[in-house]
């Protein structure tokens, strides 16, 4: 492992000027991604801004129509909140199968979000559910932030410091995860507000994303049924050792379809 | 940082990791490194309560923080801990490289979820890999262990 220096700022302020000083700073939120990139190597940071003494950026807002995490709240934490699994049930899930219960420890929403893993679980339900993303500077839409393979809207030394889903929505997320890594091969989040459903699919692709065509279909007619007779084509979807492009394909339209149905029992 | 109810101090590089800190700089060995790249769970310790992988984590980060490993869970006169003991009582070992991390999380586990079911237990632990494959075993002493350590403070 190369040397660095860890800095510990206990501020958003102080963080962010701590990453305006150092030219090759990168953020470290729960690690559980970064630390195991930088003992492969393939992260070498000259420093590391950990903002585990954040304490402002950590914790849950419920309001009457949104609810808020801290960037630094642990997966854990979202999964276990007797207030989450009250007023966005799904969001509980999903944090409840991220990684193994160690890493969800440990790991944050905020830094699942930054790091944009193509097969992370958190980017879908934030596109699905049309998620804000607050900065240290400005607010920034889900739609708009995650732009292609861990890479997002976030300018060099840009702090995510909390993220707000709008409450209200009926949804659901399945995910056909990795046994070995526990990400997903895919995962569908699908949500239904009144007439509108959306659908986001992560794992499938480089990078997390609508699915015009299903939402479209299942406009129309809200039913797993509808979404077993949607085809994705496979030109472009991933292809691995671990599955194929055609068999993420196939997948899209399963878990999307099992989504569905589950959104169906909820109402 | 306090590490078993005792509290150490030192200067540590910005890189080391905290499995590597309790190891060589304690020489407190029962946390074992096993896969090193965050999958295997053989080096799972407790910080601030919480089961964490000690492989994933730097030192510095644990500053002032309170740990507990392995080597901390049984009583000062030896007894064993429960977990300990139903692992004992149950074989739930076989190599036993495995085992420090199995129990640090399966302490963690019934800590967080008394009423945890088998099932649960197979899904919780998932974690924590067996290279052995001596799952069955470690799961009856964990579920053995969650119905002893009712009403225990641990």
């Amino acid at each position: 492992m190369n040397g660095f220096q860890i800095l510990r700022p206990s501020t958003v302020n102080e963080t962010v000027s701590m990453m305006q000083s150092n030219e090759d700073a990168q953020l470290i939120a729960g690690g559980q991604t970064l630390i195991p990139s930088i003992k492969h190597g393939l992260a070498r940071p000259a420093v590391l801004v950990d903002l585990t003494k954040v304490e402002a950026i950590r914790g849950i807002g419920i309001g009457a129509k949104e609810i808020t995490f801290g960037a630094m709240t642990t997966h854990a934490e979202v999964a276990a909140s007797a207030e989450v699994k009250k007023v966005i049930p799904v969001l509980a899930d999903l944090a409840g199968k991220i990684g193994d219960r160690m890493v969800r420890n440990m790991g944050t929403i905020g830094g699942s979000v930054a790091n944009n893993d193509p097969a992370a679980d958190y980017p879908a339900a934030l596109l699905a559910l049309g998620a804000t993303i607050q900065t240290d500077r400005r607010k920034i839409a889900a739609a708009d932030f995650f732009v292609d393979m861990f890479s997002t809207a976030l300018e060099p030394g840009e702090v995510v410091t909390s993220i707000t889903f709008p409450l209200g929505a009926a949804a659901a997320y399945e995910k056909f995860r990795n046994p070995a890594s526990r990400y997903a091969m895919v995962g569908a989040f699908v949500s239904r507000t009144g007439s509108e459903v959306r659908v986001a699919i992560t794992g499938a692709a480089g990078v997390v994303f609508r699915f015009a065509a299903m939402e479209e279909a299942l406009r129309k007619s809200f039913t797993a049924e509808t979404a077993d007779a949607v085809v994705i084509p496979h030109d472009g979807l991933n292809g691995d050792m671990h599955a194929s492009a055609a068999y993420r394909a196939r997948l899209v339209t399963v878990m999307t379809s099992r989504a569905v149905a589950a959104v169906a029992r909820l109402q | 940082m306090t590490v078993n109810g005792r509290k150490v101090q030192a200067n540590v590089d910005d890189n080391k990791l905290l499995v590597e800190f309790l190891r060589k700089d304690l020489g407190l060995t029962g946390t074992h490194v096993g896969c090193d790249t965050s999958q295997c769970g053989a080096c799972t310790v407790e910080v601030n309560g919480n089961a964490v992988k000690s492989c994933t984590c730097f030192a510095v980060r644990a500053d002032g923080a309170t740990v507990t490993t392995i080597e901390g869970v049984a009583s000062p006169d030896g007894t064993l801990h429960p977990m300990q003991e139903a692992f004992r009582e149950h074989h739930g070992l076989q190599c036993g490289y495995c085992t420090p991390g199995m129990i640090m999380s399966a302490i963690d586990l019934v800590k967080h979820r008394p009423d945890v079911s088998e099932a649960e237990v197979r899904e919780a632990m998932e974690g924590n890999l067996c290279r052995c494959t001596g799952y069955q075993n470690i799961v009856n002493a964990v579920c053995a262990a969650a119905g002893s350590m009712k009403g225990t403070a641990k």
